[in-house]
Order: structure tokens, then sequence, then C-alpha cells
């Protein structure tokens, strides 16, 4: 049976085993995660990670605000996929209202979110292996996370907050040298890649302290709630895209990279072979890229064009009616999930036909899957609880929100 | 893409696995349904949720292996206050599922269902602290966001947006 997370008490009476707050060590462990080890000399008996030094309550922020006011909230829960987040709430608002999205928009969803995807890949890529100890993967892998933010940049005006996806489409349409931009990228990426991939797979230390290290079996995995990466390294074939297809990813080809050891190492292999199938999708996204319309004719949700308004009366009143009033969405409620970088990232949405929404829950992947550490860790080194944390990709500001 | 009304007569839902199964096993458990914008839920009895997952998990027609999610609604000032929410997931069968409970807003307290997915441990903490409804037999029911000491349970609508100054 899988641990239960508990927290390390001491037998006054016995002095065999201490407590130690860990960290800092990973770079979410400067002062948001805090992690409690009970150890026996260099062996964990237990652990408990404790959280909620970054809970904001944007859940109960959301209740005060109007739909399309959220957005730019849904940036700031997953730091490192703010575009999968835009999509995530979007998608779950759209739901609601039912409202038909052009194919233009989806496919620019789909591109940005496989960019997305890189992007944390790339950013996790890095500081897991720096907390190994392989310091140049970093330098390497920030050097490409820096192109695709210029990418975002061009595309929506911001480097990381981008709030991009709007209800109803995307926010504006991509300046005239984007889709170049983007190919030359995908062009030149696979072949970074290989870079990285030189600098660790077959690397003795790498391998050393990755191999057999904080194994997870599959059942462990689906009790604990583990999702994305983590979950598919313990060898469940599971992946959202494929198999609960959103936003048109039925239209795409891509493997959906399983290993079966459970292991860091293997959880390792998943994302970067993820990074080859993202950059495949995206070569796929621009290669196919519809024509057409970004946002949907639906003038009651969606803003008009500055153009229209500054021509049409509609225009104009509709633009003052969404920004001073919001729109009102059908009561009900949706439970929208797509695959983020981490796992299930999930919005809950109740409405209760005003204009602003009753409830909003997001179910993080990291909160669930950092459930695991107990099960890879207990009965193993300190150090590896450092391999452990970086192998399942936590971000706190998901966990906490 | 207009939206089709939901269906919330239990007798046209009935031939869902996910309600067949719970029939099958006691009438008395389904207290209702709703079909909704592609999406089933289930409202099921306050004190058969526990038994109700297991059975929902292990059932070899269709398993809901996986616990997505635990959250709440709350209703208040309406009677019952509170709407456990628990999202099913089944990965050989890629369906989901919803059940819900309906809790009263006076010392609200339902079985946890950590004995059937560990994974339930954080979620059921985190509205523990947020709502303050209680789970029998959840193994460290402490605050999981909030400080320690807090007062009051931030996500229950009598809370201010503000907070207390």
């Amino acid at each position: 049976m899988a641990h239960l997370t508990t927290a390390p008490q001491l037998d006054p009476g016995q002095d065999r085993t201490m407590i130690l707050n860990m960290g800092p060590q990973h770079p979410s462990t400067h002062g948001v995660l805090r992690v409690i080890l009970e150890i026996d000399g260099e062996t964990v008996v237990r652990i408990m990670p404790d959280i909620g030094y970054l809970h904001t309550g944007i859940e109960k922020t959301c209740e005060a605000k109007f739909y399309q006011q959220i957005v730019p909230l849904t940036d700031r829960i997953d730091y490192l996929c703010p575009l999968t987040n835009n999509l995530c709430y979007c998608l779950a608002v759209e739901k609601l209202l039912g409202l038909e999205i052009p194919p233009k928009a989806q496919w620019l969803r789909v591109l940005l979110n496989e960019l997305t995807r890189i992007n944390s890949h790339l950013v996790w890529l890095g500081t897991h292996a720096m907390d190994i100890g392989a310091l140049t993967v970093f330098l390497y892998c920030f050097r490409e996370r820096e192109d695709i933010l210029r990418l975002f940049e061009a595309v929506s005006g911001q480097r990381m907050m981008t709030s991009y996806f709007r209800i109803g489409g995307v926010a504006l349409e991509p300046p005239l040298d984007f889709f170049d931009r983007v190919r030359d990228f995908a062009n030149r990426f696979p072949s970074k890649v290989d870079e990285y991939e030189n600098l660790l797979t077959a690397n003795p230390i790498w391998v050393m302290r990755t191999k057999g290290v904080a194994r997870i079996t599959a059942e462990d995995a689906i009790a604990l709630g583990a999702s994305g990466p983590t979950l598919r390294g313990s060898g469940v074939d599971f992946d959202l895209r494929r198999d609960m297809p959103y936003s048109s990813y039925e239209k795409f080809k891509f493997k959906v990279p399983v290993a079966t050891e459970g292991d860091v190492f293997a959880r390792y292999i998943c994302r970067v072979q993820e990074l080859r199938e993202s950059i495949g999708i995206v070569q796929q996204a621009l290669d196919g890229m519809p024509s057409g319309p970004i946002k949907a004719d639906a003038p009651k949700v969606v803003l008009p064009d500055r153009e229209k308004m500054k021509t049409q009366m509609e225009a104009l009143i509709y633009h003052f009616k969404i920004i001073t009033e919001g729109f009102a969405v059908p009561a009900g409620e949706v439970y929208q999930a797509v695959e983020s970088p981490r796992g299930e990232m999930g919005y809950y949405v109740v409405s209760d036909g005003t204009a602003k929404p009753y409830r909003v829950h997001m179910r993080a992947a990291c909160l669930a899957n950092l459930q695991l550490l107990p099960a890879m860790c207990e009965g193993r080194l300190i150090a590896d609880v450092v391999a452990a944390i970086g192998s399942i990709d936590i971000v706190l500001g998901e966990i906490d929100r | 893409m207009p939206l089709s009304p939901a269906i919330t007569d239990l007798e046209q839902l009935k031939a869902h696995p996910a309600i067949a199964r719970l029939q099958a096993w006691n009438p008395r458990a389904v207290e209702g349904a709703k079909f909704d914008r592609d999406e089933m839920s289930i409202y099921i009895e306050r004190s058969s949720i526990r038994e109700a997952c297991a059975l929902l998990r292990d059932d070899p027609a269709c398993p809901f292996n996986f616990l997505s999610d635990v959250t709440c609604v709350d209703w208040y000032p309406s009677e019952p206050r509170f709407e456990l929410i628990y999202h099913l997931l089944s990965i050989p069968h890629k369906e989901r599922v919803r059940l819900k409970v309906r809790l009263g807003g006076d010392a609200p307290a339902v079985e946890s269902v950590t004995s059937v997915w560990p994974s339930a441990n954080f979620f059921e903490r985190e509205v523990y602290d947020l709502f303050g409804i209680r789970f029998t037999g959840h193994p460290y029911l402490r605050r999981i966001q909030m400080p320690e000491n807090w007062e009051g349970h931030p996500l229950r609508k009598d809370y201010p947006v503000e907070g207390y100054r």
C-alpha cells in the first residue's frame, strides 16, 4: 500500500533519529516549499512536504471577478506554463457557454501550448540537472528558453504572463513574421535536444544519480494521484491530449513517450522525448495552419476589433457592455482537464447564471504529484530526495494557488 | 453549438455504467443524477460515499481507478449548504464521472476516501482547510494552505473576499 503523508514526530526518549528542514536545494525550495525530514544518519526515515507558503487565494479572488478578468489570474497559477492555464480556463468557460472556436484559433492554441510545454520542460531540465550537479545543462536550456520567451513576447507582448488566449479565441492576430520565426526555432531545436542528451543521457554520474532512484510502481502512482510524465515514467500509457483530446489535438500525430522503470531516469527520458514530440506538433501546426478568423463570432462575449470600435456603433456598445458588466454565463458546471507539462490540469467552473463565476477550482497536477514524495524517498539517502523533488517537476505557485 | 438542456431524470440515465452499478449495489445510495454539457454527475447519499468510491474503483466493467480531484462548493445561505465534488477518471476507459455529496451547514462531516485512494489526502485537507468540512477517518486532518492558527475558512461564501480586517 502506498504511503500516507503525515508529520514526522520524534519520540522524546530516543536519540537515534533527528529532524532536518531540507533546502534550499531546488529553486522551489527557496522559501516556498519546506521539506521536513526525519533522518537516521544519512537515511531518510520519514519525509513530509509542508506547503502553503505561496497561497494567494486565487480561487477566492476569481469569485469576485468577471469571467474575462480571470484570464490574467490564471497565468499566475503555474507561472512556467501560463498559456496552458489560459487554455484550460478558456476551454472550461467556452464549454459552459457552448461556444464554437474557429479552427485557426484552435491551431494557434495548440502551437503555443506546445511551445509552452517545451519552455516548461527546459526550465525543469536545467534546474533538475543543476540540483544533481550538472551545471552546464542549465545554461544550455535557458539559451533556448530565451528564444521561446521572445516568441511569446512577439505574439502577446509579454514574456511570461502572456494572457494571450481569451474566452472565444485568442487576443490578437500574430505578427507577420511570427510563423517564420517559429519555424526557424523548430528547425534548430531538435539538434539542441541532442546537445542536452549528449551531456546527460549516457553520462555515468547522471546515470548513477538517477537510475533506480526514487522508484514508484504504476499501482502506487495511480493510487497517489500522479499524472503526466510522472505517471508515464511508471509505465501507464495515458495522455489527455491523445486519449481525451481537446482544442483539435485529435488532428495531430504524435507519440506518447512511456518508460516502465518508474525511477528518476525514466521520468527524465519521458520528458526529453516529449521535447521532441512537442516540436513535431509545432511543425505540424505550422504546416497545416488554417486561415480565417481568430475569434468566435459571439459579439456579446468576444471583445470587438479596435478598428470596428472606431467605425461601428454596435461594436462600441458591446465593448462598453463587456468591460463594465461582463457577460452572463448560463448556469451549470464543467470540469475541463488538459495535459499540462506536469500532468492533469483541471478547471472546475460553476456558474449561477451571472457575469461572475460562482466557484472556480483548479486541479493542480503538482499537488497530487507531491504526495508521491514519501513513497519515493523513505528508506533512501538524503541526496536522493534532491533528485526525487526535481524529477516530479514541482511548481509551488500551482500547488498553493 | 446551442446548449442542449440538462437531463436530470434518473430513469433516463440509469443505463450509465456507474449509475447501474451503484443502483444494483444499493438503490438508496443514488439520490439523483444530472447529465449536462456531456458530463455526468451522480448525487450520492452522504453515508455511502466511501463504499460507492470503492465500488466504482473496483468495477471490472468500467473501473474508475483514478481520483482526479476532490473539492467543494458552498451554496450559502441555502440548505443543504455544501456540495462535495469528487472527480473520478477511468484511465482504461477514458471516461469521467462526477460524484456529489450534499452536506448541511451545521458541523459538516463526511467519511474520508483516503482508504480508497491515498491521493485524497491533500485534496481533503485542502477542503477541510478552506471550507471547514471534517473528514472522518482521515489520518492527518490539519490545515494545509492557511497557517495553523488561522481563524475561519476562506472559501466559504460568508467569508469576505478581502478577509476580516
